[in-house]
């Protein structure tokens, strides 16, 4: 019995359908993520990526089926309780706050802490990982390069010191090289313990550092497995590989 | 000379007035940063403010500040009630809904207020009407003072809450993107309730204001000051707190200056008059950003 307890995925998310007034954007979406893992989410535009995560932070709420988090129903719950759960969104197109600065917008991100010398040590672990946001912490965040504030977004969402980070699309309309580094922090993010639940159009990218994927078409999930075994399969390298 | 000290005595006047339209411009103004909404309503919350005020003084036997502040926090409890009853539940609604709703809200507010206090004017009582300073042959009169002394004093302490204050920085974080500031556990609910309080606070104080340096009141009397006001908020760029004070005071001046060299009657013209022109030259009024959000 011990052992099926421990087994029990970190997120579990089961049949959720979920809509945008008529339009059907989940269909009964199933996927689970366990602790520790990079899982993907990968797909064309407007296959439900986004949405997926939305409605796992609590930004929209499912019509039917559930959504588990270390146990706890929080389908429906309320976004900003969500975070206070343990799990903190990056999301798409960062969303920094832009006429705030750089400090500020990190503060935000520890919105629900109370431990000051907790949020203080963070901090330096966020500046650490970012030396470029500690070189610009009074500045408006509006005024950052793109990658600046994918970093800025990224930081901020560690404020809260998640144990799931649901990250959305962090390579979008970065440099190649840009996009390496982002990548290889987010390893490192999941290497100091925090679980990863990363959507990408990037699939190649993606697939390289997730354990498991899996692939979303029209709001249904078509493909999972391992990451190794998507990037080899024929149906994902001519639809999202590029040959 | 003559004419340098009556220019000097308008734009003293002008000031006092102009205040009063600040703080009724800045609830406007953080009312629709967080949620889009012009509250139609806000004009009404003032007149509120002012007969609260009335009362604490006429009836309660309070002296000017414990009314002050009475007024203030009845009234700021008062914002947030309608907020919580009239406009909470259409959040998700078409904006022109929540539009209609604080017509409506308005119309409530006076005609219940003229119920339970009539519809006659009240005579505020005399104060401060003896006090006077004057420098040159230029008077400011104690309730003047008193206005500009009062305003100083709130805009010094809202600025220090929305800059300094966690509240103020979610209340930033709100009117920047709900949504996002809902991700960073912001309670997005909660914020647009303080924002109300804070604003119908400021007006409360404000009505009070107005009772004492003209000394009348009516359920009627916030109809004209918060269309003032409302163009005091987008002259001076809608959304933003300073623009929303420098709007008012613009604003204020310029009735002072037209009322006493020009003709009173043409006052009110030469306000909408102003709004009109910089509309034309600068859409989004005097702070405002022309270029909306980048993509
Ligand atoms: N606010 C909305 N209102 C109506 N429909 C929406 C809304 N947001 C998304 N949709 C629709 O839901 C579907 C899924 O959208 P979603 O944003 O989840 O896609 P995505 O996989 O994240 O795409 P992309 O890669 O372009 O970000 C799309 O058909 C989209 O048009
Ligand atoms: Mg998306």
């Amino acid at each position: 019995m011990a052992d099926a307890k421990k087994k029990e995925p970190m997120l579990a998310i089961d049949g959720i359908d979920v809509f945008y007034g008529a339009i059907h954007a989940l269909k009964g979406v199933s996927l689970t993520v366990n602790e520790g893992e990079i899982v993907t989410l990968i797909g064309a535009n407007g296959a439900g990526k986004s949405t997926t995560l939305r409605t796992i932070s609590g930004l929209l709420a499912p019509k039917k089926g559930s959504v588990r988090f270390l146990g706890k129903d929080i389908a429906g719950m309320k976004a900003h309780k969500v975070v206070a759960e343990g799990i903190s969104q990056v999301p798409e197109g960062r969303r920094i706050f832009a006429e705030m600065t750089v400090m500020e917008n990190l503060d935000l991100g520890a919105f629900i802490r109370k431990d000051r010398d907790g949020i203080e040590k963070d901090r330096k672990m966020v500046f650490e990982r970012f030396p470029r946001l500690l070189e610009r912490k009074d500045q408006l965040a509006g005024t950052l390069s793109g990658g600046e504030q994918q970093m800025l977004a990224m930081g901020r969402a560690l404020m809260s010191r998640p144990k799931l980070l649901l990250l959305d699309e962090p390579s979008m309309g970065l440099a190649p090289l840009l996009i390496r580094e982002i990548f290889e922090i987010i390893q490192d993010i999941n290497r100091a313990g925090t679980t990863v639940l990363l959507v990408e159009q990037n699939a190649n990218m993606a697939l390289s550092i997730a354990n498991r994927a899996y692939v979303l078409e029209t709001g249904r999930i078509t493909l999972s497995g391992s990451a190794k075994e998507l990037a080899a399969s024929d149906e994902v390298r001519k639809a999202y590989l590029g040959g | 000379m003559e004419l340098l000290q009556q220019v000097v005595q308008q734009l003293i006047n002008g000031i006092s007035l102009g205040s009063i339209y600040a703080l009724i411009a800045l609830g406007y103004t953080m009312i629709y940063g967080i949620i889009k909404l012009i509250n139609f309503a806000h004009g009404d919350i003032y007149m509120v403010g002012a007969y609260i005020g009335f009362f604490a003084i006429t009836q309660g036997g309070f002296s000017v500040v414990p009314a002050l502040l009475i007024s203030l926090v009845t009234t700021g409890l008062l914002g947030m009630l309608v907020e919580r009853i009239a406009y909470r539940p259409l959040r998700k609604a078409p904006r022109i809904s929540v539009l209609i709703t604080a017509i409506g809200v308005s119309f409530f507010i006076e005609y219940t207020s003229m119920y339970f206090v009539s519809p006659t004017p009240r005579t505020f009582p005399q104060m401060f009407g003896d006090v006077a300073v004057s420098i040159g042959g230029i008077v400011i009169n104690g309730q003047q003072m008193l206005i500009l002394g009062i305003t100083a004093v709130l805009m010094v302490l809202l600025t220090y809450i929305v800059q300094k204050t966690k509240t103020g920085k979610a209340m930033r974080a709100a009117s920047f993107d709900t949504e996002t500031a809902e991700l960073m556990g912001i309670n997005s609910d909660r914020i647009i309730s303080i924002t109300f309080g804070i604003g119908s606070a400021l007006a409360a104080v404000a009505g009070v204001l107005v009772g004492i340096y003209y000394n009348s009141i009516d359920p009627l009397m916030g109809i004209m000051p918060g269309l003032k006001a409302f163009v005091a908020a987008v002259l001076g760029g809608i959304g933003i707190l300073p623009g929303a004070v420098v709007g008012g005071l613009i604003l204020g001046v310029v009735e002072a200056l037209v009322s006493g060299f020009v003709s009173s009657t043409f006052r009110d013209a030469a306000a909408f008059a102003i709004l009109i022109l910089v509309l034309l030259v600068r859409p989004a009024g005097l702070f405002g950003k022309n270029t909306k959000e980048k993509v």
